[in-house]
């Protein structure tokens, strides 16, 4: 009986890749845990071994195919004895794939500085049911005329510290497989090659140790840029964060400084489970002494890291896994560096205001879409700096809307949406013409189970809700 | 050697007075006085040279004398005035110098080991030969981000030296009761880094020691780990009665080990010194001492206009 080998799901977020290379020909014997193909993600390039034994009957995805989804049938395997008269019968044709030229991406060691960007990023974006990124070209912080060009959030980042590691030889990148690795999630690819293991260290995992030591660095005049490998983990690290970087300033009358960036993916990934999974947006924006940036899209996201490298404060700065691979538009301009502590109006709106951050801001522009389809004007406000924030900015737009909605991933209790509700209503009660509404996770560890989790965390849907709710419709 | 005298009776003297002063509630919250320890920092400030970094956990009085920050300064941060060397918003615990090369006065026990590890790591960045001495008591090595920082420190090979105190007692815990392997100088051994055992009651043991360590990591060689055997002869901190210990074993220690009781022996011994220059120096210190006193009682309290001040540097946002 043929079976079928099938597309693997080679990480916790991929969805589809590129069928690289087959390393078996039709007819081949294979033994179960041969590699028998190159399969490139978003992140990596990955061998494909054998599960079953038998004989490579036929080859239905051939080698340089794009974006073949998880569980698509690659391959038929016929058991021994069996010829490819087996195959009669059976449906073989090539399923859905586009073919496109054979020639594989360079595996993750042998990317140079300037890497070509992964041909399946920026695929998520429709998957996800997250509304397309907004053209950036309106903003007023673009100079007029100024070129756009597609970036991945991952390649921003990345171009972020390679161009304030060339403009000052202080600035250096260390943490959990940041260099030969290549980045956990390959935000420092090519670091590495261009900067040497001086500047980009690959730490032991030893997160309160290598925070500390950072910390100590820029006591002794250096600027680290320290990589968590997410931020579930810097919680061995949170008492270097706050009681060594964020207090010393105070503690000695301003005479030290702490410049560090404490950077990595932040709050839920894709069924990784409760320990994995958390938004530490509300821990850290608690704290004085600290800047705590989470930006949404590749142009803030470049703008802000440079901008918090060069700061002389410490700053953390929260990503997200989820959005390393989507693409945004980015001014092309030399220098792209925006100011700490301004939100961004993402879209324009009059009935009512939407403040999110990170990846919420990608679902409240896609709310803001649906929401447009039933008559409800939505403003769409970027906080992209969560400590301090930009209140005024947000003020402004409920005085316009009066009414608010605010979207984390985080949970509620004591939240950053919490603390906006408590401003607004402090600071402009008499404009709001509905109590504001939070969008939140659930108040509950992050289940692993699919369902569970889709339940627990807020999406599109969920602002949707909340934005008819405080317009009083439906 | 009559230096060394000079400064850990500084350092002695200006430690009764901050005992004196909080008696009098002028010093205020926790005061952690290093009377009984002098030998340890004044012989390491021996070992080093100019640019070499200092830091040490909250027990700190000692090491930023030693590292020559002014006395008036220390004992106005100890009275929150404007005059203290954080104008009064760090406190007994929280003292920086960058301009003495002291990094603080950490206050969470053992957390300045992987921060003096990091100084360590700037130096070897930076490419000059410094060497950061990162201070630490028989308590806080039993925190595991001492061993994590070991661990980098070795791997890496950073110009550092850990400077164990041990002074019998983390807070009201003997070590015998707190640590698995008491002779803490054998703590590096997994790691690959050498270790001594030194006297730490006796300046010049210190300073010898302090000298071969400091030149171990200068040449490259990485960390050495110095554990230095003394004793403190008052509480924890101010509010510890320190029933844990028999008065009969402080007497025996301040009777027979005193360190500035054996220097000034050493230098009568010797000829060094006559007793005639040892009172000189007495009168010396302690107008230094009642000077600093004053000017801590003198200096005013931080205008409220500090209250948010220095909580972010300027320049950003």
């Amino acid at each position: 009986m043929p079976t079928q080998i099938l597309m693997p799901a080679l990480s916790p977020t991929m969805e589809e890749g590129t069928l690289a290379k087959w390393l078996v020909k039709e007819g081949d014997v294979i033994s179960s845990g041969d590699v028998i193909a190159e399969i490139e993600t978003d992140k990596a390039t990955m061998e494909v071994e054998a599960v079953d034994e038998g004989v490579l009957g036929k080859i239905l995805i051939p080698g340089g195919s794009e974006n073949v989804s998880v569980n698509t049938p690659i391959a038929i395997l016929l058991e021994e004895g069996e010829d490819k008269s087996a195959l009669e019968g059976m449906d073989v044709s090539a399923p859905i794939a586009q073919s496109s030229s054979p020639s594989p991406q360079p595996s993750p060691q042998e990317v140079g500085a300037n890497p070509q960007p992964d041909p399946v990023e920026g695929k998520a974006v429709e998957e996800e049911g997250v509304a397309q990124a907004v053209s950036r070209a309106e903003d007023p912080a673009i100079p007029a005329g100024a070129a756009m060009v597609s970036i991945t959030l991952r390649d921003a980042l990345r171009d972020a510290m390679a161009e304030e590691m060339r403009r000052d030889e202080r600035v250096f990148l260390m943490g959990e497989e940041v260099a030969q690795y290549q980045g956990a999630y390959k935000v420092s690819r090519g670091l590495l090659d261009e900067f040497g293991p001086k500047r980009v260290i690959d730490t032991p995992i030893t997160e309160y140790g290598f925070a500390g030591l950072g910390v100590g660095a820029a006591f002794g005049g250096l600027k680290p840029i320290v990589e968590f490998m997410t931020f579930n983990f810097a919680m061995q690290a949170i008492d270097h964060i706050l009681n060594s970087a964020a207090k010393t300033r105070y503690m000695s009358g301003g005479q030290m400084s702490c410049p560090i960036v404490f950077r990595g993916p932040n709050a839920a990934a894709s069924r990784v489970g409760a320990q994995h999974s958390q938004d530490y947006a509300p821990w850290y924006g608690h704290i004085p002494g600290l800047i705590v940036i989470a930006p949404y899209d590749a142009s803030d996201a470049k703008g802000l890291l440079k901008a918090a490298i060069r700061d002389p404060n410490p700053v953390v700065f929260l990503e997200h896994e989820l959005i390393y691979g989507e693409t945004f538009d980015i001014p092309d301009v030399e220098d792209w560096v925006l100011p700490i502590g301004k939100a961004r109006v993402a879209r324009e709106g009059a009935d009512v205001t939407i403040v999110a951050y990170s990846r919420m801001v990608g679902y409240a522009l896609a709310a803001a879409d649906t929401l447009a389809g039933e008559g409800i004007d939505a403003e769409v406000i970027d906080l992209r700096t969560i400590r301090p924030l930009d209140m005024e900015t947000v003020i402004n737009s409920v005085k316009k809307t009066n009414r608010l909605v605010t979207a984390e991933e985080a949970w509620g209790c004591m939240g950053v949406g919490a603390e906006i509700a408590a401003a607004v209503t402090t600071q402009a009660f008499d404009y709001l013409d509905a109590p504001p509404a939070r969008v939140h996770q659930v108040e509950a560890p992050l289940a692993y189970a699919g369902n569970l989790e889709a339940l627990a965390l807020p999406g599109a849907d969920d602002i949707v809700k909340a934005a008819k709710g405080v317009c009083y419709v439906g | 050697m009559l230096d060394y005298y000079r400064q850990m009776l500084l350092i002695r003297r200006f430690e009764e007075k901050a005992g004196q002063l909080y008696g009098m509630g002028l010093i205020a919250g926790f005061c952690h006085l290093y009377i009984g320890q002098e030998a340890v920092v004044t012989g390491m400030k021996a070992a080093i040279r100019d640019g070499d970094q200092m830091i040490t956990g909250y027990r700190d009085h000692g090491h930023m004398l030693a590292l020559g920050m002014e006395p008036t300064g220390v004992m106005a941060e100890l009275t929150g005035r404007v005059g203290g060397y954080s104008r009064g918003k760090g406190g007994s615990m929280h003292m920086f110098s960058v301009e003495k090369n002291f990094y603080g006065g950490h206050g969470i026990v053992g957390a300045q080991v992987p921060l003096g590890t990091g100084l360590a790591f700037a130096d070897k960045y930076k490419g000059d030969d410094s060497v950061s001495l990162t201070f630490f008591g028989d308590g806080a090595a039993n925190q595991g981000q001492v061993y994590e920082s070991f661990n980098m420190a070795k791997l890496w090979d950073l110009p550092v030296v850990f400077v164990i105190e041990n002074n019998q007692y983390a807070m009201g815990t003997s070590i015998e009761r707190s640590s698995s392997e008491t002779h803490l100088y054998k703590r590096g051994a997994s790691f690959g880094i050498p270790g001594e055992e030194v006297d730490g009651m006796d300046v010049l043991a210190v300073r010898d020691a302090g000298r071969r360590a400091v030149k171990h990591a200068r040449s490259g060689k990485g960390p050495m780990i110095l554990e230095m055997k003394t004793y403190r002869y008052r509480g924890h901190s101010m509010s510890d009665p320190a029933k844990y210990r028999t008065r009969e074993e402080v007497n025996e220690v301040r009777q027979h080990h005193d360190p500035i009781d054996h220097a000034k022996a050493r230098l009568l011994d010797e000829g060094w010194a006559d007793e005639a220059a040892l009172k000189a120096i007495d009168k010396e210190v302690r107008a230094i001492v009642a000077d600093a006193a004053d000017f801590a009682q003198g200096s005013p309290e931080p205008d409220a206009s500090e209250l948010l001040t220095d909580v972010l540097a300027p320049g950003s946002v």
